[in-house]
């Protein structure tokens, strides 16, 4: 079933839906392993593995979404629901710097009556007092944010990259398949809308990831749009700087289920790896996976083990409890053979 | 495309037609960092023993008594008598505790605990006879290799009149523990009151000889060396020859927490996978290699179906052992999710007794 593909792959061809849905549908777990790894080692030939050292802030749990995977939003009014001060904002910055890190990861629920002047101001006020590099606000956060500002979406992106946003996470794409997301997340942004705002972003220069959650209700055929639709996208604008694919963790949502397997994890990341084929970077997800995944996951495609997450909140609501120290991600990439290297938002080495 | 390296293509050569492995081949593997040279080789040895089927089991543990004379430094659930936490079951307990599990539909008890120094022997077969009065149908897996060596001593008898009671009592087979790691260096260090290779091997030898079946483990990731491992992994093939009596055998990762060696880290996932892998590869007279998903997680040990795996144990409810040092696994997994999990991975998921009957649902 493979050989038309494999013979793709050797000729450096682009594949199309139909061999990124019969890839999926393999079991053969070390042939797409070795695919995978055989293309991050000619994209990669340097025995790295990148990391990199932030916080995740999430500047508020009051969300108007409601997405049923979701077990971290709050409504507003609710005994649980938050909005961080400016004190506690800056003291988690403080933290964030004295332990070496140089990137904040600002997200936060859809906040019913904050407009663009708060934002501007939260962004202002943390680039006067630090030098630090702001990645924030995914795209269904910039569209809320236009929206109730009234304000296009393209000069939303500009007054918050005048105010000091570096770049934009790729969280919110869920999987960029309509009739999907509403099902999963009715009120979020359109998958169109999702892909809007990040040609808008990378248009202006501000650089983003992109993320995939899957193992929820889509299908194989649902993934590989998802990938080929980035990967479009990817093509015009060149402005992606990383794809991060992770599972679904159903604990406390109100999608529930069985949480996606090792197996479909590890197939998944070396798909993505030999189908985005315009991506210089795919991260590994160890707060979902693990620790023993994670390291795993290296051979199948990934050179970058993400963030050493000082703090990570919307994930462990719905049950993940995986922690890592810096320490611990050096010796893990060390033990499979690679050299470990802190690297900045744009997978800069940072001089130690 | 090729999955297999180029300097491991000799042992690949072997692999293909049937050939034994060398010592000196296992080293290279343990070795090598080419997970998927090592796991394709590892899949055709799988694959040509057991076809597609992955089997798993309905089993409960039961740990009769923490309370052990040894003191092995990699051990964070053992007690001396007088210590708090200490405890023994009555046989009365014991039973209450099999009762509990009979809604699931158990097959196997899996029976271990520690060296204990006044319990007499009376007390292990009336274990025996009581569980077997009360649950005929249920196999007893129970007493390692170390357990039967110093019941022999507490009943006065040889190693194989003490097995041959134990069978006439309702014993079925015996787990693989207790073997560690065989070298004399790791054992001086680790657990010098324990038996020692020879006498491990001559009571498994002495079971399988009266017809008692049995596991073999190896507890690896503390100060063991490679060539350690493969030493280990050569003697049981070497009586393997000689018996045929062992079935499956089971990798344990050492679990630093809480024990006396809480200074080293846990095994990494590269490492587990590979040691599965090349125990598959090495042990070619072995029918089984186990992932034992208590030590290494679900997410690896489903994984492992890919490099040589073709068991994933089973239900193990209220595993303790383990867990005392710090596993952060479940103390369970339902039969259902066992088979979502293996038909995840593309393989048959194959419910089987103690014995690897396949169970008629």
């Amino acid at each position: 079933m493979l050989t038309a593909i494999l013979k793709k792959i050797e000729n450096e061809k682009r594949l199309g839906f139909e061999d990124g849905v019969n890839l999926f549908k393999s079991k053969d777990l070390i042939l797409l392993g070795r695919i995978a790894d055989n293309i991050r080692q000619k994209l990669h030939p340097e025995k790295i593995v990148t990391f990199i050292v932030d916080r995740n802030i999430n500047y508020t749990n009051i969300c108007i979404s409601r997405c049923h995977f979701c077990a971290f939003y709050r409504e507003l009014g609710s005994p649980e629901a938050y909005l961080l001060s400016e004190e506690e904002l800056y003291k988690k910055i403080e933290e964030t710097l004295e332990l070496g890190g140089t990137q904040i990861l600002m997200q936060g629920g859809l906040h019913p009556d904050l407009g663009i002047n708060f934002y501007e101001d939260m962004l202002k006020g943390i680039k006067n007092r630090f030098k630090i590099h702001i990645h924030a606000f995914s795209p269904p956060e910039i569209i809320h944010i236009a929206g109730i500002s009234h304000l296009a979406i393209k000069e939303t992106l500009k007054r918050l990259k005048d105010a000091g946003l570096g770049s934009i996470p790729g969280g919110g794409a869920e999987i960029l398949v309509e009739d999907l997301r509403k099902k999963i997340s009715p009120v979020k942004c359109t998958a169109e809308e999702w892909l809007q705002v990040m040609k808008e972003a990378h248009k202006i220069g501000l650089k983003s990831s992109a993320t995939m959650m899957f193992g929820h209700i889509e299908s194989y055929e649902d993934r590989v749009n998802h990938l080929l639709r980035i990967r479009k996208l990817q093509d015009e604008t060149g402005g992606f700087i990383a794809f991060i694919p992770w599972t679904f963790q159903s604990a406390n949502t109100k999608l529930g289920g069985e949480p996606v397997s090792g197996f479909d994890y590890l197939k998944t990341l070396a798909i993505s790896r030999i189908l985005l084929d315009n991506f210089r970077n795919i991260q590994a997800s160890w707060v979902t996976q693990g620790p023993k995944v994670a390291q795993i996951a290296l051979s199948f495609g990934a050179n970058d083990l993400g963030s050493t997450m000082i703090e990570e909140n919307v994930v462990r609501a719905a049950g993940a409890c995986y922690r890592m120290s810096r320490e611990e991600m050096e010796s893990l990439v060390k033990d499979c053979g690679f050299t470990p290297v802190q690297r900045d938002t744009f997978y800069n080495a940072i001089k130690s | 495309m090729e999955i297999v390296s180029t300097e491991l293509k000799d042992i690949l050569k072997k692999v293909e037609k049937g050939e034994r492995l060398s010592s000196d081949d296992g080293i290279r593997l343990f070795n090598s960092k080419d997970i998927f040279s090592i796991g394709y080789m590892a899949n055709i040895i799988r694959e040509r023993k057991n076809g597609n089927i992955a089997y798993f089991v309905t089993n409960a543990h039961i740990n009769y008594s923490n309370i052990c004379v040894n003191r092995c430094q990699f051990c964070a659930f053992s007690k001396e008598k007088d210590d708090p936490g200490a405890y023994s079951m009555t046989i009365e307990d014991i039973l209450k505790k099999g009762r509990n599990f009979l809604e699931q539909d158990i097959t196997e008890f899996h029976i271990v605990g520690g060296l204990h120094p006044d319990l007499p022997f009376n007390y292990y077969l009336e274990m025996m006879t009581s569980l077997k009065k009360e649950f005929p149908e249920i196999h007893i897996q129970a007493f390692t290799a170390v357990e039967i060596s110093h019941l022999s001593k507490i009943a006065g008898l040889s190693i194989r009149d003490t097995l041959l009671k134990l069978k006439e009592a309702g014993l079925g087979s015996i787990p693989g523990g207790g073997a560690e790691v065989f070298s004399s260096r790791v054992r001086e260090n680790l657990c010098k009151e324990k038996i020692g290779k020879d006498e491990w091997l001559e009571v498994m030898k002495s079971a399988h000889e009266v017809g008692i079946k049995s596991n073999a483990t190896m507890l690896y990731g503390h100060i063991e060396t490679v060539k350690e491992r493969v030493e280990h992994l050569v003697a049981l093939r070497e009586l393997q020859d000689k018996t045929g009596g062992f079935q499956s055998f089971i990798p344990l990762a050492f679990h630093p927490k809480n024990t006396r060696l809480d200074n080293l880290s846990s095994t990494t996932g590269l490492d587990d996978l590979k040691t599965l892998a090349v125990s598959r590869i090495m042990l070619d007279n072995f029918p089984h290699i186990k992932a034992f998903w208590i030590m290494i997680g679900t997410k690896l040990a489903q994984v492992s179906l890919s490099f040589g795996i073709d068991d994933i144990d089973g239900t193990v409810m209220e595993e303790k052992i383990t867990h005392s040092a710090g596993a952060s696994t479940a103390e369970y997994i339902s039969r259902n999710n066992l088979i979502r999990m293996i038909k995840e991975a593309g393989r048959e998921p194959v419910e089987r007794d103690t014995l690897y009957n396949k169970i008629k649902n």
